[in-house]
């Protein structure tokens, strides 16, 4: 009985898949999901979301803000819906593009310590370079 | 001169049957862009189903924001217009009909003496409002035909800062549906403020009855997804719009190769008759010389008005012979 991943961008549908547990950071901490999890609905940080598949493998996902809902149970299979605006695949970051990103967030920073753009811009560029190194 | 008018026959047909060419790969070209318009606003209808039932689930929890985009409306006194016109013209009427909804609109409202910010979507509503004198609070543009989410965060952005401390008290939208392939529609809609969630959710179907755990709070979850709920719906109305702008284009680039196909004919046909006319023209000319050549030598033995004057008598003999040569076998 595992869970129904399901990754959803605003542009289409990101991901699906079955895994054994996901594992994610809500605003106010980390949450795991099995299944059979109670429905649950919670706002997501920016943050790696990591999919254990059922084969042992793992899917890392970059998540930038968004929800993560678990639907209640339908026919044994527990739910779990990522809604998210920026939701990357480890495949599909451009590593260069993000250690740039990275370089100029942190120069911004430097100079202007209170710059909140620059600050979340560099978090996003973490998420995406931990997600690509993984 | 005799040729003259063929000759601009001539030029008129090649001239239209260039526009015709051009006309054609325009056609073709949004055929092929109009399915894949469609496609992408098949892949985003997961994600606003989604938070529409997210906001069921909420709803269904008893969650209950007091938060400004579910305001009521109490008194209007100043209108919103969100217009989605296309960036780009021959697309038949898509762009005159979606702007003179929001025209309209604007009307409706100066005629009951309220205040009114516009926004404009595309290139086309931009010029005519402009043009007409029309307050533009903001315009976005040159993404009409392949829109990214990013563009509607921003237009969102625009569209509720105005309604939240813009002094909006209502936002209309203004855009053209798309139906099918052969229909499209104008819209105009109530974009802000948002039905509570109740009214959200009992547009689906409401059945979600379990008790939901919320992280950090059922409210704080709403206000955070209300926001996201709204670039969503620009996002999709955004796609249907430029679905719509290609599929009217295909048809307007359609009806202009068929109307250039009937030219051709038309103007083949008329070059056609012209040049018999001028033949016709030229030997009558040939004829009344040769005549007045015969006048002038007024001799009966002239070689040329032998031939020319029918004298039925040579011929009718010769036919005779062959009659009664045919005939004599079988006698």
């Amino acid at each position: 009985m595992p869970l129904l991943v399901e990754l959803v961008s605003p542009e289409r549908v990101a991901y699906t898949g079955e895994a054994k547990m996901v594992i994610c950071r809500t605003t106010t901490g980390d949450i795991a999901f099995l299944p059979g999890h109670v429905p649950f609905i919670g706002v997501l940080a920016t943050h790696p979301v990591r999919v254990l598949l059922e084969d042992g493998g793992e899917q890392i996902i970059a998540v930038h803000q968004g929800f993560v809902e678990v639907s209640p149970p339908e026919d044994g299979t527990t739910r779990v819906t990522i809604l998210s605006d920026v939701c990357e695949l480890s495949e599909t970051i451009e590593v260069a593009r993000a250690q740039q990103a990275k370089s100029a967030a942190e120069s911004a920073l430097a100079s202007d310590s209170e710059d909140v753009e620059a600050a979340a811009a560099l978090r996003r560029a973490n998420v995406r370079l931990s997600v690509a190194n993984a | 001169m005799p040729g003259a008018q063929e000759r601009v026959l001539r030029r008129r047909i090649a001239s239209v049957q260039n526009t015709k060419k051009i006309t054609r790969a325009m056609e073709l070209i949004a055929a092929t862009r109009v399915v894949k318009a469609q496609v992408r606003a098949n892949e985003a209808r997961p994600y606003s189903e989604r938070i529409t039932e997210v906001i069921q689930d909420l709803a269904a929890a008893g969650a209950d924001a007091d938060h400004p985009l579910l305001r009521p409306i109490e008194k209007v006194q100043k209108v919103g217009v969100l217009v989605l016109s296309g960036d780009r013209g021959l697309a038949g009427a898509y762009n005159t009909n979606v702007i003179r909804a929001a025209e309209q609109e604007i009307q409706d409202a100066r005629s009951k003496g309220l205040d009114y910010s516009l926004v404009t979507v595309g290139r086309k509503a931009e010029g005519y409002f402009r043009f007409r004198n029309f307050d533009i609070d903001a315009s976005f543009s040159g993404f009409t035909d392949r829109p990214t989410y990013e563009e509607a965060v921003a237009i969102a952005a625009r569209v509720t800062d105005m309604f939240v401390n813009g002094g909006c008290d209502r936002i209309d939208l203004a855009y053209t549906r798309f139906v099918t392939l052969g229909t499209q529609e104008v819209v105009v809609r109530r974009f802000l403020p948002l039905e509570s969630e109740e009214t959200i959710a009992s547009a689906g179907d409401a059945s979600a009855t379990a008790g939901f755990e919320f992280e950090p709070s059922a409210n704080a979850v709403l206000e955070s997804l209300l926001p996201r709920y709204i670039e969503s719906r620009i996002y999709a109305a955004l796609l249907d719009a430029a679905a719509s702008e290609l599929a009217n284009r295909q048809r307007a680039m359609k009806s202009a190769t068929d109307n250039a196909q009937e030219l051709i004919i038309k103007y083949t046909r008329k070059m056609n008759q012209v040049r018999q006319e001028a033949i016709t023209t030229e030997i009558m000319e040939i004829i009344s010389g040769a005549e007045a050549l015969a006048d002038d030598k007024s001799g009966p033995e002239d070689l040329l008005l032998d031939h020319l004057s029918a004298d039925p008598f040579p011929n009718v003999l010769d036919r005779r012979t062959q009659h009664s040569h045919h005939e004599t076998p079988r006698t």
